[in-house]
């Protein structure tokens, strides 16, 4: 297998973007990527979708995207994973890379949420549940995460505000980043007196769904110094699944997806926890924020609230979190989170992270999980 | 070695419930998807059945919130109705014990 670098990164504004669609969003950041490598093509395009189908009417979106991005005529094909999208989709590249079966890969995600909105695109949106067993009984993602939230608190005795320093953490990061959805601060406090959605999540825990397209194009770690003056290599990779169904979890409050992917991504990248400079995790509610830094390692199963409490999680902290604000803040595109995270970490280890910068970061750890922990991808990336 | 292969029988095979349980954990769901928004908010939980299985299911016929640790039991009930014709779709809810 090859060593493979990102060598371009391209991404759009995460917001509400009703004047554009999935094919202009795309193109954008297609663009913007090839621009960054200085490439005019590449010879696989992977697209990363969740909600196409449900929410834009629209799947076969591969084709749309390449014409659109001006690559008419290469490989190319898409990748569901609900939230993970993104993260299946970088592997997907970085497997064609590795392999030899192409020379260079562009991986783009793309989400349209705005499509619909209201009680519509609550009811899209359920298509990632367990249909059978989930979703007809009404659930949503965020009771489901609810659920798990309530558990979390009872089983460990903490309370409600022990999870507002993971939203008041990205909304810090997220109010610096011109990319970001949702640019203003969260005052301590604030967090337990938001409107609820389906209790204990609010308003202000649960990442808001957005529009956006991120891009980041792969080739080879040999190819890639000849090619662009910072590339950033990918040297560890992991992936993992669980049950789909919350209920069908024999240890509710232990995410082993996210905890076998983090293993597998270390153990190749030959890299201890304590390495690494910076976490883009999948914090789509604070509880699987939380969930997410005790499976991977980071924190003593029941205290991963602890690390968003002490300042750990701060850029400036032992270990930042959502540097440029994570699904919260940023919001999550949700196909295309998966691949902002890897263009955000690219500029945190070229050091262009302007005013989110984190100190000297030379590794960065990226995890990309689908709905509560039923897939999960994780990439260790470094200078 | 990764869990890709299993034993066939583990969780997929038959079994028959006696419909009782407890609550393991609950929500009230305010923003509910569209054929649902009739009934929110409504409560949303996690039933450990006596037989040791976990179900997803609405909790029904409540005056008051529930609490984790209380016993209820299945019973039949609408969940939705679907197209334009508002076909019944028929399911389990549970309910604090009847006695």
């Amino acid at each position: 297998m090859r060593d493979v670098a990102i060598i371009g990164i391209g991404q759009t504004p995460v917001g509400e973007h009703w004047q554009l669609g999935l094919r202009d969003l795309a193109a954008d950041a297609a663009q913007a990527a090839l621009q960054d490598a200085g490439i005019d093509s590449v010879e696989s395009l992977i697209v990363a979708n969740a909600f196409g189908a449900t929410i834009s009417s629209q799947s076969h979106l591969a084709p749309l995207v390449a014409d659109f991005a001006g690559l008419r005529g290469v490989e190319t094909f898409a990748v569901e994973a609900a939230e993970a999208s993104g993260g299946a989709a970088l592997r997907a590249g970085v497997m064609a890379v590795a392999s030899g079966a192409v020379e260079t890969a562009l991986v783009l995600g793309v989400e349209k949420a705005s499509d619909m909105i209201g009680a519509a695109r609550v009811r899209a949106r359920t298509v990632s549940l367990d249909a059978d067993d989930e979703a007809v009984q009404g659930a949503t993602l965020p009771a489901l995460a609810a659920l798990l939230m309530r558990r979390y608190m009872v089983e460990y005795g903490v309370e409600l505000a022990a999870f507002e320093g993971f939203s008041i953490n990205a909304h810090a990061n997220g109010a610096k980043n011109p990319n970001a959805m949702y640019r203003n601060l969260i005052k301590p406090g604030a967090f337990g007196k938001a409107p609820m959605i389906a209790d204990p999540v609010s308003l202000f825990d649960g990442a808001p769904d957005a529009d956006g397209a991120a891009a980041v194009i792969l080739t080879t770690a040999e190819r890639a110094g000849d090619l662009v003056p910072q590339p950033v290599r990918i040297i560890g990779g992991g992936a993992s699944s669980d049950t789909l169904a919350l209920a069908e979890r024999d240890d509710l409050l232990w995410l082993r997806a996210v905890e076998r992917s983090t293993e597998q991504a270390l153990q190749r990248a030959a890299v201890a926890r304590e390495q690494i400079n910076l976490v883009e995790l999948t914090d789509t509610f604070t509880i699987l924020a939380a969930l997410s830094l005790e499976a991977s390692g980071f924190a003593p199963r029941g205290e991963g609230w602890r690390l968003a409490q002490d300042g750990s999680i701060g850029l400036a902290g032992r270990l930042p979190i959502s540097t440029f604000g994570g699904l919260k803040s940023r919001g999550n595109p949700v196909g295309a989170t998966g691949v902002y995270q890897a263009v955000e970490a690219v500029l945190q280890l070229r050091g262009a992270g302007g005013a989110n910068q984190v100190p000297n970061a030379q590794i960065a750890m990226i995890q990309s999980v689908g709905g509560l922990g039923s897939t999960a991808f994780t990439h260790i990336l470094s200078t | 070695m990764s869990e890709t292969r299993r034993p066939a029988a583990l969780p997929h095979e038959r079994q028959a419930f006696a419909g009782t349980g407890e609550i393991v954990s609950f929500t009230t769901v305010r923003e509910a998807p569209e054929g649902y928004e009739d009934q929110a908010p409504y409560v949303l939980a996690l039933v450990r059945l006596d037989e040791g299985q976990m179900i997803t299911a609405q909790i029904t016929d409540l005056e008051d919130l529930p609490a984790i640790g209380d016993r209820v039991e299945m019973v039949t009930r609408k969940l939705t109705t679907e197209g334009p014709r508002g076909m019944i779709v028929y399911g389990y809810k549970f309910r604090k014990p009847v006695t």
